[in-house]
Order: structure tokens, then sequence, then C-alpha cells
């Protein structure tokens, strides 16, 4: 009998360039996302005087210095930044790499984008150079980010030396209940693992809740799995995934597209394959999930307190413990639904696909926003069906800004950021220390969970708000 | 590519579990020319937002000019995939970086910039970094070729680093260069995956 192989295993294998004797191998990549931070890439690589192996593999688009409210070029105030969006122009028309621009409704976050187009497949390698690149395993592919002198090196050879990552299952059976999401399933696994919980390893979402989300959903848990300190993060390809595939611009078509789904069913990990370490949660025991501190794994549910420090198992984390309240201005024992917030943040790599907007509109329907709220649509594709099921009109209705694709607020690189002291509900996946602006305060949640706290002005269970 | 072979140095150590990159060097130094950023590490963990620096911060203290090494906690440098946060640190000075565990990321970027980091058992790290507080500009010596740090207080601890990487740094190789070196192999994969995967 053949041995039972990982799914990760598999597409490793089958990407195998050369093996060395000392553990390093050279893996070949099949699509390699670029964005308008990829020019240090190509300034390496024309430093060699070296062109592009490989232009067809290639797929660009800018998203981290777009603004969110023009789109044009000449309005980015920064002139370095304005410049990073006028190379990608450059470098792609040189190289020939497929580009989807300002301007183009195919433009948005490259980890929005992939997907989308059909670029990201099932059993692929993939690599951009963002840590968020683990987003498009929940198509079955092996994704991961990496520097800006291994994009260069992609450039010049489509390969990477890589040493062989561990497998790691994390299996999420059981119901979600109405109001739990994508997000708050992989921020409760994330509270339980912690944030260096996967170090060294590639994961595998696996069970009858992860089979249960849609390819959105699927991507939402991908996403973080960086939060987590993983390599990369996949599902196992399945009906829902192949039919998401079907028809889009990049995905095969005819008769290649037999031959595609056919090799696609292959992909999933055997019955008996072991991993490194298996982990288990119970989906019926997810609830809206909230961040309280300064560390994605700082996740509590909705219904939970801000955490006493005196709590804590060692005076190392007491005091890691004590900095993160003192950073977010929190105070012991509050219960998360009186934590009052000055602003929201939807959008992000994370959440700002369409069932995101759906989501939260859900729940912005016929309410106000009380605080300042922005809903930024993750691609042109995006923006477009939420505009043509309404959506944009009930955002705006309740006072909510309909914005422009791209990273925006999630990591504030185009000036998108909140003031000092500010206390922000965002679907993004990093609440760090001055990750949305020099002391500003982030917490991770839901699409929902942004909504529910954009019509009540503090955190509240979404559960209260919905049927 | 620079070499690494040995390192004598000052050690500067950072206490903090889970420091993330955006803390090495906020996301707003970014885009810049390289040379504009040199100021930025560790930006806002070194000064207050009205510009006066923290005294808390260990790079503020007395005793840590021209440290070389970083020893840090649990870890150290995850999130964000930004190469700045090692070019950063090595445009300061800081060429090797000790801590229980590493972001997986930052770990690859450091072989790509001639910059070591050491995985050493997390106790004897918090060790290593009790010893530099309580004696500010103690040195550190890295040794590559016998995988060894000796630490404040004079006691040799081995690390592991693989061998690949290992050889990279000791020899300054190129790694675009050492993978030009397998043309052959990189055509012949392609040829067969034209085959078996037509459809990309």
């Amino acid at each position: 009998m053949a041995a039972a192989h990982t799914m990760f295993e598999k597409i490793w294998q089958r990407h195998v360039v050369v093996d060395r004797d000392d553990g390093y191998t050279l893996l070949y990549i099949d699509r390699h996302l670029m964005h308008d931070g990829s020019a240090a890439g190509f300034a390496r690589l024309r430093e060699r005087k070296m062109k592009l192996r490989r232009p067809d593999r290639g797929f660009a688009t800018p998203d981290h210095y777009v603004l969110s409210n023009s789109r044009s070029i000449a309005d980015i105030p920064d002139p370095h930044h304005r410049r990073l969006v006028e190379q990608i122009r450059q470098n792609t028309a040189e190289s020939g790499v497929t580009l989807f621009d300002l301007g183009d409704e195919r433009q948005g976050i490259a980890h929005v984008v992939g997907p989308e187009q059909g670029v990201t497949q099932p059993g692929l390698t993939l690599v951009c150079g963002d840590s968020h690149t683990s987003t498009h395993g929940a198509l079955g592919a092996l994704a991961f980010g990496i520097g800006s002198s291994e994009v260069a090196h992609v450039m010049a050879t489509q390969c990477l030396w890589q040493r062989k990552p561990k497998a790691m299952r994390v299996t999420v059976d059981g119901a979600l209940a109405a109001g739990v999401t994508a997000k708050d399933v992989i921020l409760a696994i994330i509270a339980k693992i912690g944030t260096a919980g996967a170090v060294g390893h590639v994961i595998e979402y696996a069970g009858s809740a992860i089979r249960g989300l849609s390819v959105e959903g699927r991507l939402t848990v991908c996403n973080m799995s960086i939060e987590a300190g993983g390599r990369a993060g996949m599902v196992a390809p399945d009906d829902t995934t192949i039919s998401y595939l079907e028809g889009r611009p990049f995905a095969p078509k005819g008769a290649a597209w037999d031959k595609a789904v056919a090799f696609w069913r292959t992909i999933p990990s055997d019955a008996g394959a072991t991993f490194d370490r298996d982990v288990s949660l119970d989906a019926a025991a997810i609830t809206p999930m909230v961040t309280w501190g300064t560390s994605p794994e700082d996740a509590l549910p909705i219904t939970g307190r801000i955490p006493e420090p005196s709590s804590a198992p060692d005076s190392a984390k007491k005091d890691s413990m004590q900095r993160a309240l003192d950073y977010m201005g929190l105070v012991p024992g509050t219960p998360l639904e009186q934590v009052p917030v000055d602003r929201v943040f939807i959008g992000s790599c994370t959440n700002s696909r369409i069932e995101d907007l759906r989501a939260a509109a859900k729940v912005v329907d016929g309410r106000k926003a009380v605080i300042p709220s922005w809903v930024v649509a993750g691609s042109g594709l995006v923006k477009k069906q939420a505009e043509a099921e309404g959506l944009d009109k009930v955002f705006r209705a309740a006072g909510f800004e309909w914005r422009e694709p791209g990273c925006s607020m999630c990591v504030g690189m185009n000036g998108d950021t909140g003031k000092p002291q500010q206390r922000i509900a965002s679907t993004s996946n990093r609440n760090f220390i001055g990750r949305q602006g020099p002391g500003v305060r982030t917490h991770l949640v839901s699409p929902a969970m942004a909504a529910a706290a954009a019509v009540t002005g503090h955190f509240t269970d979404v559960r209260r708000l919905l049927g | 590519m620079e070499p690494f072979t040995t390192l004598e140095a000052v050690a500067i150590p950072i206490d903090q579990p889970n420091l993330d990159t955006d803390q090495i060097i906020p996301a707003r130094f970014l885009g810049k020319p390289r040379d504009s950023q040199v100021k930025a590490v560790f930006h806002d963990l070194r000064y207050a937002p009205d510009g006066t620096p923290r005294p808390e911060f260990v790079m503020n203290q007395k005793g840590f000019a021209g440290a070389r090494i970083v020893v840090a906690e649990r870890n150290f440098a995850c999130g964000s995939s930004r190469e700045n946060a090692v070019t950063v640190m090595v445009d300061n000075g800081l060429r090797a970086f000790i801590a229980p565990s590493f972001g997986d990321i930052f770990f690859n970027n450091c072989f790509q910039n001639a910059a070591l980091p050491v995985r050493l058992e997390a106790g004897r790290v918090a060790e290593i970094r009790a010893a530099l507080h309580a004696a500010p500009g103690a040195r550190i010596r890295i040794d590559l070729a016998s995988q060894t740090v000796v630490g404040p207080d004079g006691r040799t601890d081995r690390f592991e680093i693989d061998s690949f990487r290992k050889d990279c740094l000791l020899k300054g190789v190129d790694e675009v260069n050492l993978t030009l070196g397998y043309e052959a192999e990189i055509a012949a994969f392609e040829t067969k995956q034209r085959g078996e995967m037509s459809w990309l």
C-alpha cells in the first residue's frame, strides 16, 4: 500500500527541482504575485542586469500605497510612494508581467485579486512579497510570504531555497452559531495556540466547520495563519473550491479544466496521513471575538471582560499584559461590551470580500453609524458587485464612507491612519502597537462585529442585533 | 554578499515577547530610500510622540553604544515580511540576533543580508538578557564555524543552524548565482511541468 501523504507534502514533492544532501530544497514557484512594494525586487534584478525568468507566471496590482479616496496617482502626496505606484506600471510593461492597474476594475488587494481572477489554484506554489500570502492556501495552494531579496530571487530563477516546514492540522468540527464567522474562527484558533503557535509549520485547516465555509471564509482563515506564526495555511480543495474557480478569467477552460479538476481531486491529504502536530476546536463553542491587546493572540469572546494582569501565570506575562493594557488604555475587569469605540474600518486582505460586505451591511441596514466608519472593498470587482447589490447604498445611508480598493487602514502606508489614542474596531489582521498609526488602539473583529460597533459606538455582541 | 564568520560585540537585551516588525521599523518609514530609514530603527520604542527619547528603552540607556548584537524574547520579529526589519538593524550595525524563536519570514530574510539569527533555549536567553541589563556594555562572542555563543558570563552555548545556511553565510554565497548553477535542473522541471500541468 502506498504511504499516506498530507496535502502539503504532495504539493511540496511536486515542486522539488533539487533536493540537496544538506536538507535544502530548490522549490519551483508557479505563481508570483507582485504589488507596489515589489519595486525593490525589480530594482535588484536591474542591478544584476537580469530579466524575469517567467513573466507569464507573474501578476501585479498596486495595493499598499494607493489612495482610498482617489484613483489618481498624481494625488498621492508622498513622492516616494507615488513613484512606487508609477513603477509597477513601468516594471510590468517592460517585463511582460500581467498588471491589474489603477483604473482597471480588476485592481485591488493582491490577496483578494489572485483568487478572484482564478490566478490562485489548487496544487500550486504561490509567493508574494507580503506576509499575508498565506491567504491563497484557502484554495489548496502552498502559498507563503517572502522578503524583497527572495522576491528578486523568484524573479530571476522562478525558484526558492527552502527547508521543508513541518505540517500541523487544526481541526474545527461542528456547526458555527449564527453571527459567528470565519474571522471569529481564526481569532479563536490564534487565542488557543498563540501567535507563535505554528512557527515552522504549514497549517492544514480541516473539519466540518472549515468544510462548511465558503471560499471567502476560508480565505479569511488562511489569511491569518501568519498571525499564528504559520509559514502557510491551507484548506483541501473540494466542490466548493472547484465551483468557485469555474469560469474565472485565469482558471483553465475546456479540456484543460477537466484535466485540472482531475488533478485537484488528488490533492487532499490521504486518509491516515500524519501531522507533526494536531489541534482541535469545537465550532459550537466559538463566539464572536474581539482582541483586547497588542498581539492577535489577545483575543476573547465578546461576552468576556478585559483580563487582569494579576491573573498571569508569571511575572514576564504580567508585565507584557500590563504594557498592552497601558497602550490600549483599558481597565482590567471592564466588560468588553462596555468599551467605547471611536472609529470603524471594514476592509483589508482578511475581510474585504463580497461576503464580508454583505455580513456588515446586514447589521447596518436600517441603522445609523454613530462613529466615523469606513468600508474599503478588496477589489474593484468586489466594489462593483456590492454596488450591484445595493450594499453601498446601505452603508452610505448609515453614514459610512464607501472608499476605493486597497490595503488602506490595515497598514496605513497610504496615509489612512487613525489619531493617537483613537480606538478602532478593525476587520484587519494585526493589532500591533502603532499598526494603524502612532498611538492608535486597534481591536480585531469580524465585519459583522465591526458593523455592530459602528451602529452602537461600543463593542456589541452582534448576535443581539441580528434576527 | 559579505561573509559572516565571527562577531564579538556589545549586545542589547530586548525583553518584549512577540516584538513585531512594525516595532522594528514602523510602516510609515517604508517605501523610502534605504539611507533615509536608518534613523527609524525601533523608532516608536525609542522615542515618545513628541520626539523625546524614552529612557526605559535599552538603546537610550548608557553603555549600549556600538552594539552589534540583539538578545530578544520569543517570536522575535514576527509579523510583516518587510525585509527592512533586517536591513534597518544591519544599517545600525546590528548583525546577529539571539532569541528562543523568530518570525519565519524575518528568519529567512536575515540570511539574505549577511545577518545571523541564533536560536537558543528560552531559559538561557533570559539569563543572557539579565546579565546584559546588569552590566550594560557587556560583550557576546559568536563563532559561526563552531556554532557557539560565548555569553557575557563566559559560558559557551552551542546553537543549531542548517548547514546550507551556515555555508552560505561563511562564504558569503550569492544565492541567485548559486541557483543559476542549477539551470539544467530548472529547465528540466519546466519541461516536465508543461506536460503534467499544461493549463498553467
